[in-house]
């Protein structure tokens, strides 16, 4: 299992993937958090907001933090599913199941092996949104507020879901080998669905509280600050819930990804 | 010497559908041999390779590396070193990243994966992506990949594919090196002609089924010698043919001889003072065997399902 994982983690490296788009998901998420962290900052000076949520203090701080989540969770999302979809779209699948026949092993090692490229998305994404929030926030509102509890609990936050997303990835790789099958779907679905579906769903009482329940959803609610919970959405999960339903995604896939992917013959 | 385990399949069957890539299929590779595993395109050969590598399922059948299947060995690799034709490379990584990558599970460190690309001719290309390699590059790299584990089998799908002519040496060299140390040696092809000096034994299949195995000596025991003989006098050849008790079939101008070499004829006619204008060994060689073979689908020495 060791070898198998350090041989995970090697094929993460080895390419120029992981820190390319780390580097653009550090640069975005700079640039939104200055931008939001602006918006909040000088949209809560003037009263004439029309309506839209406005923010102040420490919750403007809070919210601008947790875009790591809300607004970078595609990056973590694209490594962790390119760290399969790279096996099947250049066949090096047959190669890896040589090595490693066992192939509960193999996807114990594919998950684990994107943990600490989780973490370092974490990590840079969060160090990234504050480079850029905070000065915003500092200057032009009320003020960076990095040592306030809150905020330091949503920085660590964002890293643990940034973790999850990752997982996450790979076990809809596992799912979805098509390589521009998985980013198309993950693109589709984070960038379009599913804020679509939450706002829909809030907008039905009945349906209310099935959007709390949607990835995007379940890491606001374990972050506990949202921008798109702050656009007044649907109600979250508690914190917890938050963390079982991602939890529950990510063994579900991958449950899935054993019984159909890894069952299959390899060329 | 290394004591290898030998490679078995037994009974394997593999159906797609209606189709039977794998039919019944039983045979064993020795270990200290390089073993030819011969047949046309689509015959059957990667795929049993697939199944005895733990990469497909049998429909029915085995396979056995050694005592037991290739992914019931705790570190197979290490035992069987391969190269399928289907292997890829990510063309982002480079040729050294590429054999660092499956080193762990086999035990390599640095220091081997450098002395692999140094032994496959690869070390001036170690830095650079695969991307860029060759095709004959390319076979180099999964063959250092096969060979990270020091492994005492090797599986070898196709090598010569995108080898030139020197690289073809060079790997025969290698691969006879390995099966003199001990190791059992299994190599695909559809051409006989690229492993004929390299393998000891052949297997040959065609749509899945067996129709030989033998040492290669057999094989070529099966090739007919034949004669072209053209005489002013035929009648005078025929009757020399018929106290001789040769097989004669008229052919162009004069005749053919089956089953006798040219030198025999020579000797014959000239002992019986008959004249001969022409005289050309014409008989099958170990390549029209092959042909026979792979064309009809049975053996030719009547053994149908071959030897053990």
């Amino acid at each position: 299992m060791r070898a198998a994982l350090r041989s995970e983690v090697r094929k993460l490296l080895s390419t120029r993937l992981w820190w390319v788009l780390l580097l653009a998901m550090a640069g975005y998420l700079a640039f939104i958090g200055a931008t939001l962290g602006l918006a909040l900052a000088l949209g809560g000076d003037v009263e004439e907001s029309g309506g839209a949520p406005v923010l102040g203090g420490v919750d403007a701080a809070t919210t601008v933090y947790s875009l790591v989540s809300a607004i970078g969770y595609v990056f973590p999302l694209v490594v962790g599913s390119l760290a399969v979809t790279t096996e099947f779209r250049h066949h090096t699948i047959t190669q890896t199941l040589l090595a490693e026949p066992r192939r509960g092993v193999l996807l114990a090692a594919k998950l684990l092996a994107t943990v600490p490229v989780g973490l370092a998305y974490g990590v840079v994404g969060a160090l990234a949104i504050v480079l850029g929030g905070a000065p915003a926030l500092a200057i032009a509102g009320d003020g960076a507020f990095l040592t306030d509890g809150d905020v330091v609990q949503v920085l660590l936050l964002d890293v643990l879901v940034t973790v999850l997303w990752a997982l996450l990835g790979a076990a809809f790789g596992l799912l979805v080998t098509q390589q521009v099958a998985a980013i198309v779907v993950i693109l589709a679905f984070t960038q379009f669905v599913e804020p679509v579906a939450r706002l829909a769903l809030g907008a039905v009482d009945a349906l209310a509280g099935v959007g709390a329940f949607l990835p995007g959803a379940a890491a606001d609610a374990l972050i506990g600050a949202s921008f798109f919970g702050e656009l007044g959405s649907a109600d979250l999960l508690p914190r917890w819930a938050g963390a079982l339903v991602l939890l529950a995604y990510i063994g579900t896939f991958a449950t899935v990804g054993r019984l159909t992917t890894l069952r299959r013959d390899v060329a | 010497m290394i004591a290898a385990p030998s490679l078995g399949v037994d009974g394997l069957t593999k159906t797609f559908g209606p189709l039977r890539a794998v039919d019944d299929l039983t045979f064993e590779v020795r270990p200290g041999a390089v073993t030819g595993f011969l047949g046309p395109n689509g015959a059957g050969k990667t795929t049993t390779l697939r199944m005895l590598l733990g990469l497909a399922t049998p429909t029915s059948g085995s396979t056995r590396v050694g005592d037991r299947p290739y992914a019931a060995h705790p570190q197979p690799a290490r035992v069987v070193g391969a190269a399928l034709e289907a292997t890829g490379f990510h063309p982002g990584r480079t040729g050294l990243g590429h054999l660092q990558v499956y080193a762990p599970q086999v035990g390599a460190d640095l220091d081997r994966c450098h002395e692999l690309l140094d032994t496959v001719g690869l070390s001036a290309a170690a830095g650079r992506r695969v991307g860029q390699y060759s095709m004959g590059m390319r076979q180099r790299l999964g063959l250092a990949t096969a060979l990270l584990g020091d492994p005492p089998c090797l599986v070898l799908d196709e090598p010569t594919n995108g080898l030139d002519p020197e690289g073809i040496r060079w790997l025969r060299t290698l691969l006879r090196g390995f099966a003199a140390e001990g190791r059992t040696v299994l190599v695909s092809s559809h051409l006989l002609g690229e492993v004929q000096n390299t393998v000891d034994d052949v297997v040959v299949i065609v749509r899945g089924r067996l129709v030989h195995a033998s040492s290669l000596a057999d094989l070529a025991a099966l090739a007919e010698p034949g004669a072209y003989v053209v005489s002013p006098t035929a009648g005078a050849v025929a009757d020399l043919a018929r106290r001789q008790g040769w097989p004669v079939r008229a052919h162009e101008r004069g005749l053919v001889v089956d089953g006798v070499t040219a030198d025999v004829v020579g000797t014959a006619a000239h002992r019986d003072g008959v004249e001969l204008h022409e005289l050309t060994p014409r008989g099958t060689d170990l390549e029209d065997v092959f042909l026979r073979l792979t064309a009809t689908g049975h053996d030719l020495a009547g053994t149908p399902g071959g030897a053990r």
